[in-house]
Order: C-alpha cells, then structure tokens, then sequence
C-alpha cells in the first residue's frame, strides 16, 4: 500500500523538490533581486515570521470562499432541479448560463463593491458566489439529464413517480458531474476571493495584504501570502477529492484511481 | 379474457416528416393468459417496437392495444409488466441486490422483505454470491442474469423481454431457458419474448409469432404442440426438428435469408 503511494505521488514529489531547487539555485547562482522573484527560503522564512498577521487575513479570505461556494452551490443546485424538470426552463436557461459562464465574471469584483459597499465582507462572498454559479449549475443539468434512455424506459415501465425517478436515478447519475464542477468551483472560489479583495475590501483579507505588500516592494510577504492561499485552494480540492471516493466508489474514474 | 389483445396496431414513427418510417402495419394478436409467445423475424421488423407498444413505452399511431382489459397505460400504472431489455441497464451505483431490489423499493416494499426477495431471485440466477458486487464487477452474460431476476423480483403478471439472453454463452443460455420455463409453470406468468434464435423459440414457446419487415407485419403464427413441460430432451424429439423447418421456411419466405446472422 505505501509503496503504491510512494509509486503513485514519487514523480509529483520529485518534480516539486526539483522545481523548488532549480528555482533556489537559479536566484543565488543569477543573484536574481527580491522584487522580481525571491527565494524559496526567503518566502518560507517570511512565512513564518508574518504567520500571525498572515493567518487571521488567509482564514477571513477562506471563510469568504467558502461561504461563496456554499451561496453559489445552492442556489445553482435549486436552479439546476428545475431545469431539470421543466423543458422550458432548460431551454430557456442552458443557453445563457453557457455564455454567462465564458464572460470573464470576476470582472464585477469593483461592481459589486458599488452594491455592497467596499468594507462588507458579503461582496466578496457574492463574487465568489456568481462565480461558482454557472459551472456548477450547468454540469448539474447535463448530469441530471444524462440518463441513458433505457434507464429511464426501465423506471417509467415500474409507473415511478418523478420524484423517484429523480432521487434514484437522476440525482445518482449527475454526481459524476457534480464533483468535475466542484473540482473545477472550489479553485475559483479562491481565486474570486482573492481578485474581489484587490479592488477592495476588508484590510485584513489577503487580497489587501498582497496590493499592500506589492505596493511597499516587500514582495516576500506577498508571496508568503500567495503561498497561504494556494494552501487553502489545495486543502479544498483535497476535500472534494476525498468525497468522491467515499460518495462514489463505483465510478470509473474512482475504481481506477484506487 | 385475453391477457393481450392487439387490434389494427400501426406504429409510424416521424410522421410527414422527411425520415417517415411504417415500423409496424395492422398488427392483430390475441395472447391468452398464460402463453409464452416468441416474435421472431429479421432485424428491423419491429420486434422491439411492438413490445415497447405493449409495455406503454410508446403509444400507437392507430389502433388499440388492452392488456388485462386495461389500456397498456393502466397496466403499467398497475405495475403488470415486467421488462428486460438487450442491454442489461443496471445502474452502475447499486450493487448486485440492490438492483434486484429496485423495482421493489419504487413499489415501497418493506427492508426486510426485498433483502429476502433479492436474494431468492440472486439464488434463481445463480449470483447470490455477487450480491455484494457493482455490476462493472460482472461479465455482460451474469449482468443480464441480474436484469432478468430484477424484472421477477416484484411478480409480474407479464415478462415482456427483448433478446434477453442474446448475450449469453450457449451452455448458460439453455440453462436459463429451463429456469426460465420454470418461472413460466410456476408463476403462470404471460410472456412475450423478441429472440433471433429459432430453436429458442421452438424450445420455449406455445407459440412462435413470425414478423416480415417494410412494413412490420405478422406473416405467420405457428402453434408449438411440443409436449409441457419441455424438457433437455425435447430439442431430440423429431416434432422439435419438424418444427424448427416449419419456422424456418415461414422466414425464409419473409426475407429470403436467415435471420440473426
Ligand atoms: N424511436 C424511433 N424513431 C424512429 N424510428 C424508429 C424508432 N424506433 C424504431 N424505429 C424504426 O422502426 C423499425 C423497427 O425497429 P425495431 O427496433 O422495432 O426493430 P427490431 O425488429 O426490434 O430489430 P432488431 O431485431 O434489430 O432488434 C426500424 O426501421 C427502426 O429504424
Ligand atoms: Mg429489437
């Protein structure tokens, strides 16, 4: 089992030290000046000497996503269940949340700091919220009306009532969907919140942190902070990674990743 | 009372439009409870067709269909049909029993009872030891078994059944065929069953149905007086032999070639 592991995740370790390495090295061999691109060891040494400044702004950041993402999910699941359902609506709808979803959405971010005003944290998680709103809901309705007719023939020939149908049949087959959406939402949330805070924002937030930093040229606690934030991105795809596998263990891409 | 009643059932699917096709043309067929009649005929007959017009799939162009003096429609909503089809359609997130138990847990059957009735039914496909699997796990062959206990689970007063064991072995499709005719004697089911093997259909039927294409039409009813109950030595009994001819040549004369090639 941890030599499965060790033979699974060794290129991705290798490749990272090694990136990590060549980028150390590259800096001190070109003597490469902090402002353009600092060192590894200088980033984490910063990390851990702003952490109590930095930890605060990442979690009110965080919980921002994270309060987006869930806004964002559910009302693109309630919007999904009735495109779903009603012809119309899907038809009336599919057609603008595509193109909805390939407009650069987080151009809103100084928009919405005209709606909410620039210091309510409630801007931040209605970007990110928009932002989520489109992948999700599409793959949601690709997924929950991507039953093969057969399987649906099967269940209209036991007279199943369509709630039924949609709890046993739709809902099972959309998760697939649901979780390639959410790979792809949990990376934007943090994205959107971070872009939103550059326009504005709570201070201690790490997209004021970053332009606050930039701006004074101390550009290893920007990093520093880009490094927190990509944690957070990596722990949330970690997470929806592992609910896969427990929601759905016999799906294709589940039973041969394992 | 006949448990099927087709009269003047025409099916044409886009009508006026440019791809108009007549699948079936004034079809008449009595079924009286009871039989196990086989329709058999060359691929694109409207075989599938007419068994999805009696299952309440589709709805005729013109004509009327009863089943149990009820509108197919009725029926279904009454839950008489069992269906199996030429893919085994398991849904690839429930497990073997579960699968089994699905039409059961539509019909709001008790826990209890559709663990015991799915594994009986596993116990009749000899898969009670896949129960705990996922169908990806199980060949094409034992997925069909598994379609065709899910269709018994609930008691159907018809088995309405499309090429069922067309993707079956030859050794596991003769041992299916007696199960299946054990099923038939016990339950007193009625079944309609599509196939394009003609010893299949000698072996299991009352009574084979032989279908010509463009347009859809019966072409021959052929009574099988084989003796009941059938058993491994009917396919060596020289009537078996005399009426595997008779088939064939009524569907040499629909098509000029041998069907299921
Ligand atoms: N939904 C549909 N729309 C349009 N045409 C259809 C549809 N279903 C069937 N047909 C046509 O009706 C005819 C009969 O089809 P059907 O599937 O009933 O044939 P079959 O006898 O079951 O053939 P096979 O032995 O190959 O299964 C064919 O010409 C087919 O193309
Ligand atoms: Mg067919």
């Amino acid at each position: 089992m941890t030599s499965d592991r060790l033979h699974k995740y060794g290129p991705a370790i290798v490749l990272f030290v090694g990136a990590l390495a060549v980028w150390e090295g590259a800096v001190r061999v070109f003597d490469i000046q902090g402002f353009i691109l600092p060192a590894p060891s200088a980033i984490a040494a910063t990390f851990a000497s702003q952490w109590s400044e930095l930890w605060p702004a990442g979690l009110g950041t965080f919980l921002s996503a994270l309060g987006g993402l869930a806004l964002g999910s559910v009302v693109a699941f309630l919007a999904s269940l009735s495109a779903a359902r009603w012809t119309a609506v899907r038809d009336g709808a599919m057609p603008l949340a595509i193109a909805a979803n390939s407009t650069p959405i987080i151009v809103l971010a100084p928009i919405a700091n005209a709606w909410f005003g620039l210091l309510n944290p409630f801007g931040t998680i209605a970007v990110v919220a928009v932002l989520v709103f489109f992948p999700i809901m599409i793959n949601l309705v690709r997924g929950l009306t991507s039953a093969p007719a057969t399987q649906v023939e099967l269940m209209r020939s036991y007279a199943t009532p369509s709630r039924t149908v949609l709890a046993k049949l739709q809902m099972p087959s959309a998760l697939p969907y649901l979780f390639s959406a959410m790979k792809v939402a949990v990376a934007l949330s943090v994205i959107g919140a971070i872009v939103k805070e550059y326009f504005g924002g709570p201070q201690d937030r790490l997209g004021q942190y970053i332009t606050l930093k930039a701006g004074l040229f101390q550009f290893e606690e920007a990093w520093a902070a880009i490094v927190l934030a990509s944690a957070f991105g990596i722990l949330l795809y970690t997470v929806v990674v592992a609910l896969e596998r427990r929601v759905m263990p016999w799906h294709v891409s589940v039973r041969s990743a394992s | 009372m006949n448990t099927l009643e087709l009269t003047g059932i025409t099916m044409v699917f886009n009508q006026g439009g440019a791809n108009e096709v007549t699948a079936l043309d004034g079809i008449d067929l009595s079924v009286a409870p009871g039989e196990f009649i086989s329709l058999i005929g060359p691929s694109g007959c409207g075989k599938s067709t007419l068994l999805r017009l009696v299952g309440d799939l589709l709805s005729p162009t013109s004509g009327t269909a009863q089943v149990n003096s009820k509108t197919p429609h009725q029926a279904r909503l009454d839950r008489d049909y069992g269906m199996v089809f030429q893919s085994a359609t398991l849904l690839e997130w429930r497990r073997i029993a579960e699968n089994v138990e699905l039409p059961l847990e539509v019909m709001g059957v008790a826990k209890a009872q559709r663990e015991a009735t799915a594994r009986e039914m596993l116990e009749l496909v000899q898969l009670e030891k896949f129960s705990d699997h996922y169908p990806w796990q199980l060949s094409g062959g034992m997925q069909q078994r598994v379609a065709i206990a899910r269709a018994l689970s609930f008691k159907p007063s018809i088995l309405l059944m499309d090429e069922p064991f067309g993707a079956l072995d030859e050794m596991t499709r003769e041992r299916m065929q007696m199960e299946l005719l054990r099923i038939w004697e016990e339950t007193n089911t009625t079944i309609v069953f599509v196939t394009h093997s003609i010893p299949e259909a000698v072996f299991l039927s009352t009574r084979v149905v032989v279908m010509s294409p463009r347009p859809g039409q019966i072409s021959d009813v052929i009574d099988i007086d084989l003796p009941q109950p059938r058993v491994f030595e009917t396919r060596e009994d020289t009537r078996f032999f005399e009426l595997l001819t008779k088939v064939r040549e009524s569907l040499r004369k629909v098509e000029g070639e041998e069907p299921g090639a």
